[in-house]
Parts: C-alpha cells; sequence; structure tokens
C-alpha cells in the first residue's frame, strides 16, 4: 500500500507565521506526544485501564485546529480525544487524573480515557460510538443558532464514521438548515483495522460533503501549518455561511487502542509515514527558520516534562470518589439554566 | 386548530370543563408550552405543513413558523441527536418520532447520549429534552407500527418514561417533562388520540412522579398504563357486576417506578393483575410483578397474573391483532382466575 498522493502539501500555508506562534505550535504538538507517551508507561503499570486510543501522530490536527476557535466556540470530540482536550486547554491534571479514575478527573473519574468532558472550555467530549458525536454536533450547532451565539461548532470525527449512517444525515441536516458546524474529519486510513479502501467505495470525503452542497478541503494533516490556515478560514466560513468540512489526511503510528498485533497494516507502511511525522518535520522547518535550536528545544521539552510529572503526581494523589455517590448525577442536581 | 373550545359546563366542583379529544390535549400543552417559553421549539417529521403524522401538531406551524415547527427530514438519529445537542446548550426542544418503531433508529443517541452525558460527565452536562412518540397496536397497522416498547426505554436509568393515559395527562405532563432537567420520553398510545372527554378549562401541568388510583376496589389490584387503561376500567366496571371490586392503578411514569403506589395497594387487595400491551418477556409487567413479590409477597393470597401482549409482532388483520392484544375479556378472565385462588 502506498501513501496516497493527497497527503502531504494539499493545501499550503497562506499566512507567514511568527516565531513565538510557530514555538507554541510545536510546544502544543510535543505536550500531546509526550503526554501519551507516559500514559503509555502508566498504562503499563497498570495505573491506567480500559482503553486507551493514542492520537500519536496526529497531534497536528488539534494543535492547529484548537488556535483557529473562539474560547466561546463549542467542540465534539472522538474517543481518540487526549490531543482535542490537551489543546483546547483542558488541564493536564485534570485529564491525567480522569485518566486514573479520581474523583479530580474532568469527567469526576466516570469517563475515562474515552469520555473526557469540561464545560468551562464547551468541550462536549468524547464519544466512544463511532459517530455518535455527530448528531450532538448538529444540535450544539442549531442550538446556537437559535440563539443568535454566532459560534462555531467543531466536530471531529474520523473516516470510520464516514461509513455511518449518520455521518449522512448529520451532513444533510447542517447544509439544510445552515447550520454553524464545522466537520473535521481525521482521516487516518484505518476504521480500527479496517483500511479505508476496504471500507468505503469512494475514499474521498470531500466528494462526499459536495453531495451535500457542503464546500470541503483536503489538507495535509501532518502539517501544523496548513491546519491551523484552513480551520481559520473554514471557521469564518461557518460563522458566516453554514457548515464546513475539512478532510485532514494523516496517520496514527500506535496501535488502535493500546495493543493489538496490527496484522492489517506493514511495519514498511508505518515507517513511511514517519517520515510526515510533524514533530521531525516541524523542528526541522523551525530550525531552518533559524527559531529553534538545541537549547530552545531541550527548554521546552523540560517544561513538558516538568508539567507532566506535576500531572501524574497530581492524579496519584487525587481521590476515589466514595462508593456511596455512584448513583449521582445520573439525574440532573440542579436545573440547567 | 385552536384551544379546544365547545359547550363549557359546569361540573358539581364549579370548574368548567371543554369536550375535547387527547389529541387536542396534547395540542393544547404544546400550545402553551410555546407561549411560555422561548426556548422550546418542536421537531420531527412531518410536525409543520402536514400537522403531524397523528395531527396533533394540526396547525402550529402557522401559529408559530417553520424555526419552532421545524420539518425534519427522515433522518431519526440525526433530529434527535439535534434535540439532545440543542438542550445541552440552552434550548428545551420537544422532538416528535412518528411511532416507536422508528425511534429505533434513533435508539443509540437516546441511550448513548441523552441518558449518558450527565453520569458520564460527572454531572457538568445535562439533557432537557422531551421525546414524544405514539406506541401502541389496534390500528391494523401491522408489525412495524405497532409495538410498544416503553417497557425497553423504561430499563434504561438517565431517562424518564411517561405514559399519559387520562386527558387530564395528555394536557399536563409535557409541561413539567419540559421543566424536567433531564431527557424524558412520553409514549401516546395511538388507539388513545381520538379519546373524547370533559377537561377542565384550567387545566394545566401535573406531577409526573406518581402512579394514580383511577378506581377504588377492595378485591384486587388491576395494575395497567397507557392505552389499557381504559381497557381495564372497563373490565373492571364489568368485574363489578359480578361483584368482584377492583382498584385500578395507572402507573402513568413507568421510570421511575411508583413502587410504594402499588405495594400499598396490593398489600390491601392481597391479589394483583398486571395488564400491559407489551410483550410479556421482559416486559415492564414483569417489573411490575417482581416489585411486588418483593414489597408484598406476604400480603399475597394469589400469584400475580399478567395479561400482556402475546409474543409475536402485531399481525394486519384485525382478528389476529385483536388475539394479540390485552382485551376486557382476557383482562376479566385474569381476575376472576386471580379470584378464585386461595393462595
Amino acid at each position: 500500500m502506498s501513501i496516497p498522493a493527497q497527503a502531504p502539501g494539499q493545501v499550503a500555508a497562506t499566512s507567514p507565521v511568527s516565531k513565538e506562534h510557530a514555538l507554541e505550535l510545536l510546544r502544543s504538538m510535543l505536550r500531546i506526544r509526550r503526554f501519551e507517551e507516559r500514559c503509555v508507561e502508566l498504562y503499563s503499570e497498570a495505573r491506567i485501564r480500559g482503553f486507551l486510543h493514542l492520537y500519536i501522530g496526529e497531534e497536528a490536527i488539534a494543535a492547529g485546529v484548537m488556535p483557529a476557535l473562539q474560547s466561546d466556540d463549542a467542540i465534539v470530540s472522538t474517543y481518540r480525544e487526549h490531543g482535542h482536550a490537551l489543546a483546547r486547554g483542558i488541564p493536564m491534571n485534570a485529564v491525567m487524573a480522569e485518566m486514573f479514575g479520581k474523583v479530580q478527573g474532568c469527567s469526576h473519574g466516570r469517563g475515562g480515557s474515552m469520555h473526557l468532558f469540561d464545560a468551562a472550555t464547551r468541550f462536549y467530549g468524547g464519544n466512544g460510538i463511532v459517530g455518535g458525536g455527530l448528531p450532538l454536533a448538529v444540535g450544539v450547532g442549531l442550538g446556537e443558532l437559535m440563539q443568535q451565539r454566532h459560534t462555531v461548532t467543531a466536530s471531529f470525527f474520523g473516516d470510520g464514521a464516514v461509513a455511518e449512517g449518520e455521518f449522512h444525515e448529520c451532513l444533510n441536516l447542517a447544509a439544510l438548515w445552515k447550520l454553524p458546524v464545522l466537520f473535521l474529519c481525521e482521516n487516518n486510513r484505518y476504521a480500527m483495522g479496517t483500511a479505508i479502501e476496504r471500507a468505503l467505495a469512494n475514499v474521498d470525503v470531500t466528494a462526499k460533503a459536495a453531495a451535500y452542497n457542503i464546500a470541503a478541503a483536503a489538507v495535509d494533516g501532518m502539517d501544523v501549518l496548513a491546519v491551523e490556515d484552513a480551520t481559520r478560514r473554514a471557521a469564518d466560513a461557518v460563522r458566516n455561511d453554514g457548515p464546513r468540512l475539512i478532510e485532514f489526511h494523516t496517520y496514527r503510528y500506535r496501535a488502535h487502542s493500546m495493543y493489538d498485533p496490527e496484522l492489517y497494516r506493514s511495519k514498511e507502511e508505518v515507517e513511511r509515514w514517519r517520515e510526515y511525522d510533524p514533530l521531525v518535520t516541524f523542528p526541522a522547518q523551525l530550525r531552518a527558520l533559524g527559531y529553534l535550536d538545541d537549547v530552545s528545544l531541550t527548554a521546552i521539552e523540560h517544561e513538558i516534562a516538568v508539567e507532566i510529572d506535576a500531572a501524574i503526581a497530581y492524579a496519584a494523589a487525587g481521590t476515589l470518589e466514595p462508593v456511596s455517590d455512584l448513583t449521582r448525577f445520573v439525574y440532573s442536581e440542579t436545573r440547567p439554566a | 386548530m385552536e384551544t379546544p373550545v365547545s359547550t363549557a359546563v359546569s361540573t358539581p366542583d364549579a370548574r368548567v370543563t371543554v369536550r375535547c379529544t387527547y389529541r387536542e390535549a396534547m395540542r393544547a400543552a404544546i400550545r402553551e408550552a410555546m407561549h411560555r417559553d422561548p426556548r422550546v421549539f418542536l421537531m420531527g417529521e412531518d410536525v409543520g405543513r402536514y400537522g403531524g403524522s397523528f395531527a396533533v401538531s394540526m396547525g402550529l406551524l402557522a401559529e408559530f413558523g417553520p424555526e419552532r415547527i421545524r420539518d425534519a427530514p427522515l433522518s431519526e438519529s440525526a433530529f434527535v441527536g439535534a434535540g439532545i445537542g440543542a438542550a445541552l446548550v440552552g434550548m428545551r426542544p420537544i422532538v416528535e418520532i412518528m411511532t416507536v418503531n422508528f425511534s429505533l433508529l434513533a435508539l443509540d443517541q437516546i441511550l448513548n447520549n441523552a441518558a449518558t452525558l450527565s453520569h458520564m460527565s460527572g454531572g457538568q452536562f445535562s439533557v432537557p429534552l422531551v421525546i414524544r412518540m405514539t406506541t401502541g397496536a389496534g390500528r391494523q397497522l401491522a408489525a412495524q407500527h405497532s409495538h410498544s416498547l416503553e417497557g425497553w426505554y423504561a430499563h434504561i436509568p438517565g431517562l424518564k418514561v411517561l405514559t399519559p393515559a387520562t386527558l387530564e395527562d395528555a394536557r399536563g405532563m409535557l409541561w413539567t417533562a419540559l421543566e424536567d432537567p433531564d431527557p424524558v420520553l412520553i409514549f401516546e398510545n395511538g388507539v388513545l388520540y381520538n379519546m373524547e372527554g370533559d377537561l377542565p378549562e384550567d387545566a394545566g401541568p401535573v406531577e409526573i412522579s406518581h402512579a394514580a388510583v383511577r378506581r377504588h376496589g377492595d378485591d384486587l389490584t388491576l395494575i395497567t398504563y397507557g392505552g389499557t387503561l381504559p381497557k381495564t376500567l372497563e373490565a373492571a366496571e364489568r368485574l363489578a357486576k359480578e361483584d368482584i371490586d377492583c382498584e385500578v392503578i395507572d402507573l402513568r411514569t413507568l421510570r421511575p417506578l411508583d413502587t410504594d403506589a402499588i405495594v400499598t395497594s396490593v398489600s390491601r387487595t392481597t391479589r394483583a393483575v398486571v395488564v400491559d400491551e407489551g410483550w410479556r418477556s421482559g416486559s415492564i409487567s414483569a417489573e411490575v410483578s417482581a416489585r411486588i413479590v418483593e414489597g408484598a409477597f406476604y400480603r399475597l393470597d394469589s400469584p400475580v397474573l399478567r395479561v400482556c401482549t402475546a409474543e409475536v409482532p402485531i399481525p394486519y388483520a384485525k382478528h389476529l391483532e385483536d388475539a394479540a392484544l390485552p382485551q376486557v375479556e382476557t383482562i376479566m378472565a385474569a381476575v376472576r382466575q386471580s379470584v378464585a385462588s386461595d393462595g
């Protein structure tokens, strides 16, 4: 299997990037990568359990999308959402505590890795059902529109969701009602172990958007600047003119969840995609621009390591919710405003 | 169509009543909710121009406009999910699903999102959504438009399940449901829409936490809900002529179930027959029976009996459909059997 021609560089970044912003993007990607690498260790030590779907390889998307959104925009995510959550600004302490199942977690330990929620950043959850977040996002967009809030609802989903009926129902409904929803497809080429070519008769997700009269762009999801630029333009369009879709071509380097034998793809394929690793290519780009050197990179790495150590310590010191609270929140304790 | 008005008559308690149907009572409830709260809107298939597949929303489009009486494409999962999302961000949607059978296309959204988000998010989010749908058989609509799956939904923590069976409840449950912070499902049995009666002119919201005793009696407790309430009441009246005095409990709310009302009544009458238009196996009648056994076992003078729908897909032919469903005669037979049993 070859790397698709459209993967690298479909949309070139048009806006010049400042050194400060470029380093912030790098830092955001690196923070997600290092966080998840530590999560792998913690999983091996049985301090994190359940499913753990790693985002490693796809960090440029979360890091590029989030700066292009406003703080009052809403996000509906997937079960591979650690990167989205961190880049959006959910404190790492709360995310790590959630992984540990502690009450200090961003979902009180009720959700775990797949179900990170945060009202403060309008993060409406990781969703464990492929495609299950799409109708929710359409509804958030509808509710925002009906209340004249002029926000964007960013709805992440994978290529696997494109085969679900809900994807088609939701694109149709969003286009029909001109809802302010930004559909963000993270096409990592595999729905668990099923390659996109084995799942979709037409692998071009933008063509499906076109069928619903939604303007769409295919973007190199390994290029953080391209991601940010495309998202900024699409989000502007959504605010004024209804839904847009971006298909990010990306790749996950790790197993679907923590462990799978990866019988469905070759080592060579994974290695070829490593050439596009945003945490290799982007630092190289920044070095060439004179924005980054060994000293500054080491400093960033150090800051991140300190933050992760602190998050692990926070999570470890966190408390378990008393079993007497088991049934709390099945029904609301307070009426919503 | 306006709020039902016809010849007003005075009742002994001096409340002025109006003649209306269950359908009109439900429509009046929607109108009231739309007027009281600008966050309320109605969304579903053919709720607008068509007037509602069962004519419940007839006339509302002209009154409230297409933004708030929102015709949706045939995308149950998308528009139910859209209701959930809109509720999450502050709206108060009423989503109408044409029949309970079609709701299965949205079951993922109802169970995995609506019922789950509050608990799974540690109480950060809630889903103040109302979903209305038609349920039940008796109209020769065959096996894909006739089932009674409200018992399934009552299995799910996080949901509330209402089954209005009277004009007062058709008129009053909706507003209370809209004020609830959590997702509420309202099941409207199709045979009830044309049921006509006198409704107090000032009828308004009703509480949704308790069962109601629709007929007082001493010999046996009949427990039912929804579309089988009229049949059960008729059976009780006919049995009274045989000197069997039945109490009739209308569950009204299947989740949370009013266990106290059931156990209190059965403890007093010592006999129970549960009438349920759902299939017997794994049904709400099974749950009610279990609660009687848990709470009133030593008070029972005879085994708890059930009258349920035969375990077949509902057939089209009238005689077969009739045979599949609880009927006045089968309810009466079960009561006689219970009373004849001396434990």
